[in-house]
């Protein structure tokens, strides 16, 4: 019996070890599989704003996504709502649209057509109009705005600015629905 | 130090260390098997050699295959393709063989469901069988993964994707499964660190599990009959062969399961040189594009009835139905609350169960592969349904079934 207790209290003892030294090996196996620094490093894209023509889109990759970056004209910003207008990054006296060039129904990348002003997917046949809040079904919601901080004339996204936080206050973003006449 | 005696053959020297008369006798020799069977008993062994074609297939193509975005469709459409000898013909092997063994793999289900092989002692053989299922899956969605395409690309997308549960957002598990935001590097190369190591260890070793757990509960046979093996093996030793119920596995059995074989390899063989274009999707052709969804994005036609209980639903209920969906055969030996182990034919309503599941899962993975618009979409709710309700019910339809 004594032997027995002893080899329990051994059992125990190495059982207790191995269970610390298993949640440290999850712990590690966890962290392993974490998205890489360099990848993390690459989740921020910087775009010069400055040469930007307007009306014509411009598609830059993030996170392996497009961004939709369409500079308006003052006749386009003239004519916005304002939940429109609510959605434009400012820089300078410059309006821009910068969204996740995805539709909001199953993902696909919608077309500018400059000359109406608007974006048309040609998948399911959804409509968005020039700051990207959908206005013909199947599409859900606006295309939603990602991070982004302003620097000057340069956009970096991924970064969350003062603009991006208080779209985001206003709930503007694209995460729920918006009447582009209001 | 043990006594050993001077052997006289290789064989008996083997035995001496290694026990392999023992082995034989309990593995091949004496291991008995019902005479009340039919072909379908054999899809079993089809799915042994359909699982060793895979491997040696698999580790031709591993030769030259590189795990690498940059690098990884080529490696497959033109180094495997059309620089290395026979190339084409591992591919195509392998292609078609992780097509078919899931045909094969539902043939075996629906046997098992059909002559109630899952109860009574067999539901370990069922539920080893379930998780085989899935680890046949994740094995085959990784595997689809490597060729880095189209649709390889937006499936590995779409699939990590769910993974934020829907409305619950986890986006951070997401990101952690793929390694980055989108499908890139890393998440190819743990895809195929899975694909050619950590799932065909799990599957080998579930293929152990699986045999083990048909040893004590043994085959089930033609009318379910209770057969008292130590007796009837008695019977057959005796030289009573005619009387016994039961053969040897070895050779006899398996002479009759390798006739099945050969009639499966001659289909196999004619899908390996004349249409394996039917496992190769020709949207996979176009490199990986993160910039341009394909139009159509649907899953290899073995995953079509479980991705058609997702789509009709709004996206969380989707989910939900799907997560049924997946987990709701490994229930199966407790949802049947009926005692009789017999074929479903002479089960009363269990009959219609059966045969309205069969169908509605062949009209789900039709469904599953036509855009979803108009009365397809229809028709794939209505399906979905069926199946949900067909699950609810079956305690129900099962508990007063009469004793046969």
């Amino acid at each position: 019996m004594a032997d027995n207790s002893r080899r329990d209290f051994m059992g125990k003892v190495f059982g207790g070890w191995a269970a610390l030294g298993g949640l440290g090996a999850l712990y590690a196996a966890k962290k392993s599989w974490d998205p890489l620094p360099s990848v993390k490093a690459a989740g921020f894209t910087k775009v010069d704003l400055s040469s930007a023509e307007p009306n014509v889109l411009n598609v830059e990759k993030w996170r392996g996504k497009p961004v939709f970056i369409l500079k308006k004209t003052p006749e386009i910003v003239a004519k916005q709502s304002k939940n429109e207008t609510a959605r434009d990054v400012v820089v300078g006296k410059d309006h821009f649209l910068v969204c996740i060039g995805l539709c909001t129904h199953l993902g696909c990348i919608p077309a500018y057509e400059a000359n109406k002003e608007m974006f048309k997917c040609a998948c399911h046949g959804a409509e968005y109009d020039v700051s990207a809040i959908n206005t013909k079904a199947p599409a859900p919601l606006p295309m939603l705005i990602p991070p982004f901080r302003v620097d000057g004339t340069t956009l970096i996204i991924g970064e969350e600015g003062e603009q991006y936080k208080k779209m985001k206050a206003a709930g503007v973003l694209g995460k729920k629905p918006l009447n582009p006449k209001a | 130090m043990a006594h050993f005696e001077k052997a006289h053959s290789l064989e008996e020297w083997l035995d001496q260390r290694l026990a392999i008369k023992t082995l034989r006798r309990v593995l091949a020799e004496e291991y008995w098997i019902p005479k009340n069977i039919n072909f379908l008993w054999a899809m079993g062994m089809v799915l042994a050699v359909t699982f060793g074609i895979l491997v040696v297939s698999g580790i031709f193509l591993l030769c030259y295959y590189q795990p690498n975005i940059d690098l990884a469709f080529d490696s497959v459409n033109y180094t495997i393709m059309q620089e290395v000898e026979f190339g084409w013909l591992w591919r195509h092997m392998h292609a078609v063989a992780a097509s078919v063994v899931f045909l094969i793999i539902y043939i075996h289900m629906f046997t098992g469901i059909y002559y109630g092989s899952y109860k009574k002692g067999r539901e370990m053989i069922w539920i080893s069988g379930m998780l085989l299922f899935v680890s046949f899956s994740a094995e085959a969605f990784s595997g689809y993964m490597l060729p880095w395409g189209q649709m390889s690309y937006w499936a590995g997308m779409v699939i990590t994707n769910l993974f934020s549960l829907g409305s619950l957002e986890l986006n951070g598990l997401v990101e952690w499964l793929r390694g980055d935001y989108v499908p890139g590097q890393a998440f190819l190369n743990r895809f195929f660190m899975l694909h050619v190591f950590l799932m065909p260890l799990i599957i080998m070793a579930l293929i152990g599990l699986h045999f083990g757990a048909l040893r004590i509960p043994h085959v089930n046979n033609q009318d379910g009959e209770e057969i008292d093996f130590e007796e009837e093996a008695k019977k057959y030793l005796a030289g009573n062969k005619k009387e016994a119920k039961v053969i040897r596995f070895a050779n006899d059995f398996l002479s009759k399961d390798m006739f099945v074989v050969s009639i499966f390899l001659i289909f196999f063989f004619y899908l390996v040189f004349w249409h394996f274009d039917f496992a190769m999707d020709p949207i996979n052709f176009d490199p990986a594009d993160g910039l341009k969804t394909p139009p159509h994005i649907y899953p290899e036609w073995y995953f079509l009835w479980s991705y058609e209980i997702l789509r009709p639903f709004p996206k969380d209920p989707g989910l939900i139905a799907f997560g049924f969906s997946q987990v709701i055969f490994f229930l199966l030996p407790f949802l049947d609350r009926s005692p009789n182990v017999a074929p479903a034919n002479r089960r009363g309503l269990f009959a219609a169960w059966f045969w309205i599941l069969l169908v509605d899962m062949i009209v789900l993975t039709v469904m599953g592969k036509v855009p979803p618009m108009g009365m397809f979409s229809t028709i794939g709710l209505v399906a979905a349904w069926v199946f949900i309700i067909l699950w609810v019910a079956l305690p129900f339809i099962t508990k007063n079934e009469k004793a046969v």
